[in-house]
């Protein structure tokens, strides 16, 4: 994965709470046994006039034109809330989006994200509602937005999110602990170990 | 500060190493898998020609996307279902983990086979690729959801990074009412205290309430700890606890299962542990309870009227309620036992276990599906299916007029295969009312298996007690 790096983009208002992960993509566009091809799908269910097109709703916020090639979504309370699918994220990482601003996220959909690129902000709702339409610069490394708003995030997700590390390579780091782990625990809980 | 919660106890003993920052490194001993969520991150995995670490505490099943029609192959409704089946029996055979095919006693929906089996036991850390692993939790184990990449780290280094979510103890107290049920219970909780009243929190249910549970109905309520936004739910450990798991095909045996059940004794919070947050829910005072909207939090008792959006003071409730009101074509001050149905679906991790169509049974026995609904009945699993057939069971669902289907995820959600109607109002024992999810435009009620099968035979929602004498 890419290391983040800083976004000057125009932010989506979907100012909605409790954004599913089946409403950012629904099951019936996860066709394939793959991570790709997956932003035709993104918000289908409010996208597309019907289940059966692909013809444009005027109405949803991500059809108008002023938001084209727009790279941060705004949201409201427990975004991504739902199914673990990861399928959501791969879908608004293709489509484009690389910073969500919500006042709290479905746990996993924020790991989901952090793994994938896209950086996950908490923010309140009034703190939220005047950045709509706007045009925000983001600097994850001093964690700003507009140079003028500071953001709190995990200093692991950070460094994540930056570097764009790999889970496995930063475990196997600890292959030590993990083995010194197993070997007492396995003497500790034998009827753990299969 | 001796005095430890259940959640911290099934931290510390599988904590491997302290990163800082409150995250850890967390052991893994069980890992499930399925073939929408897990083939995708065997097939990662191996792009990355990087391989399974302990294929032995791998399971996987079929449950997502194979259909649940009598007579099933791999041929699915779902387009394009035939190359998720394919790819995770190629994927699971190429790296050596069990898998629960089709025409296995033990295929079924992760959340009920595994239990099942013996495979989450008490004590132990079990994730999955799926939101609803938290139902495990019930087993006092620390089980829950991942996404794809997870759980690509969990196989490849048996250990996985989390950061600690705070503690969080819902009390239930006092009895609950005839006919009240686990999946009440939690729907009351999440209406009262919101979709995102757990974000952050590993939340143990306890209480008298809670205790009286069966092994099955405290799945049930662990189910919806993640539509709370819980980490995960979790139950401690009692004697019912041990006598379900004892003697299943993957518990352990002889002095090993001495040790373990010696072992689990501990696996309770402690009389003086400190909660981050408490809440206490007075359990007599739940009664049938049903969502009207789009979130599991849009739910109420059925005697009363769904409430107007001018009733919420803040702004994105009012147009949340508005929004979920239009698309349900509900209006505020109808009560739900107004409403009249199309169609009803008994299954899901949530309420398709042997008790919850034993419960069903009950209310269907001597009794018919009205005229013009079309009723749907899901084993859990393959074995839960037989069990019940042994039982007659399937017998009493079909003279009522229940279709009975091959075991799966089903119609929970709509994957572009099987549906209900379009705009068609469905009542179902499933866990999610969300936009779309059982079908287009279809309208989900989520409610117990017994208001389920109630408002099938009423053809109106209906809860069981209402319903006229056989």
């Amino acid at each position: 994965m890419e290391g983040f790096q800083t976004i000057n983009s125009k932010a989506i208002p979907l100012l909605l709470i409790n954004v599913d992960t089946d409403a950012i993509i629904p099951s019936r566009e996860m066709k394939r046994v793959s991570k790709r091809g997956l932003s035709e799908g993104l918000f289908a269910g409010w996208r597309y006039k019907s289940n059966d097109s692909r013809e444009l709703e005027p109405d949803f916020i991500l059809n108008d034109p002023e938001y084209n090639g727009a790279k941060i979504l705004l949201g409201g309370d427990n975004f991504g809330c739902g199914s673990s699918r990861e399928h959501a994220v791969w879908a608004l990482h293709e489509y484009g989006i690389r910073v969500i601003i919500a006042p709290s996220f479905g746990a996993i959909f924020y790991k989901n994200c952090i793994r994938n690129g896209i950086l996950p902000i908490l923010l309140s709702d009034q703190n939220i509602e005047p950045l709509s339409g706007k045009e925000l610069k983001i600097n994850l490394e001093n964690q700003l937005i507009n140079d003028d708003i500071s953001f709190e995030i995990a200093p692991a997700d950070k460094e994540m999110l930056l570097d764009g590390l790999d889970d496995i390579e930063l475990n196997l780091k600890h292959v030590d602990d993990i083995r010194s782990f197993e070997n007492n625990d396995r003497v500790k809980r034998p009827w753990a170990y299969l | 500060m001796s005095e430890k919660t259940l959640f911290d106890k099934l931290w510390n003993s599988h904590t491997v190493a302290d990163l800082g920052d409150g995250v850890a490194l967390l052991y893994i001993d069980r890992i499930f898998l399925h073939e929408r969520t897990g083939s995708i991150s065997l097939i990662g995995l191996e792009d990355e020609g990087r391989a399974v670490a302990n294929p032995e505490k791998v399971f996987c099943t079929m449950d997502h996307i194979i259909d649940t029609v009598p007579g099933r192959s791999d041929t699915t409704t779902m387009e394009g279902g035939r190359e998720f089946i394919e790819m995770t029996r190629q994927a699971t055979a190429q790296a050596g983990i069990r898998l629960f095919d089709i025409g296995d006693q033990r295929q079924g929906i992760v959340h009920v086979t595994s239990p099942e089996q013996g495979i989450v036991l008490p004590g132990l850390t079990l994730v999955c690729p799926d939101s609803h692993t938290c139902t495990q939790g019930a087993f006092g184990a620390l089980a829950w959801g991942i996404g794809s990449t997870e759980a690509e780290q969990a196989l490849a280094t048996n250990v996985l990074r989390v950061e600690k979510p705070k503690n969080m103890r819902v009390t239930f107290d006092g009895e609950l009412s005839a006919g009240v049920t686990a999946k009440d219970m939690i729907l009351h909780l999440i209406s009262a205290y919101s979709t995102s009243g757990a974000v952050g929190y590993a939340v143990e249910f306890a209480g008298t309430a809670v205790s009286i549970l069966s092994m099955e109905s405290r799945m049930t309520l662990c189910n919806m700890a993640v539509e709370f936004g819980a980490f995960t739910g979790m139950i401690a450990v009692d004697e019912k606890t041990v006598d379900y798991v004892e003697g299943r095909p993957f518990t352990p045996q002889g002095a090993l299962w001495d040790q373990a059940v010696k072992d689990w004794e501990d696996l309770k919070s402690d009389s003086g542990a400190k909660f981050d947050k408490e809440i206490v829910v007075d359990a007599s005072k739940i009664n049938p309870t049903v969502s009207w909207g789009t979130s599991p939090g849009q739910s109420i008792a059925i005697g009363e009227t769904i409430p107007s959006p001018e009733s919420f003071t803040e702004r994105n409730q009012n147009i949340a309620t508005k929004n979920a009101q239009k698309y349900m074509a509900v209006t505020p001050g109808t009560r739900l036992n107004d409403l009249k149905i199309d169609a009803a679906f008994i299954g899901s991790c949530t309420n398709s276990r042997l008790t919850d169509l034993r419960r069903v049974a009950k209310i269907l026995q001597g009794r018919k599906v009205a005229k013009g609904i079309r009723a749907i009945c899901v084993p859990g699993s393959t074995k839960v299916k037989q069990d019940a057939e042994a039982e007659g069971l399937d017998q009493i669902f079909k003279d009522a007029g229940f279709e009975w289907r091959e075991s799966g995820c089903s119609m929970c959600f709509f994957a572009g295969g099987e549906s209900f109607g379009f705009e068609e109002r469905v009542i179902s024992s499933t866990n999610r009312n969300f936009e779309g999810r059982q079908g287009p435009k279809t309208r989900t009620h989520i409610a117990s298996p017994e208001t389920v099968a109630a408002s099938a035979i009423a053809g109106h929602i209906c809860a069981a007690a209402d319903l006229e004498e056989v």
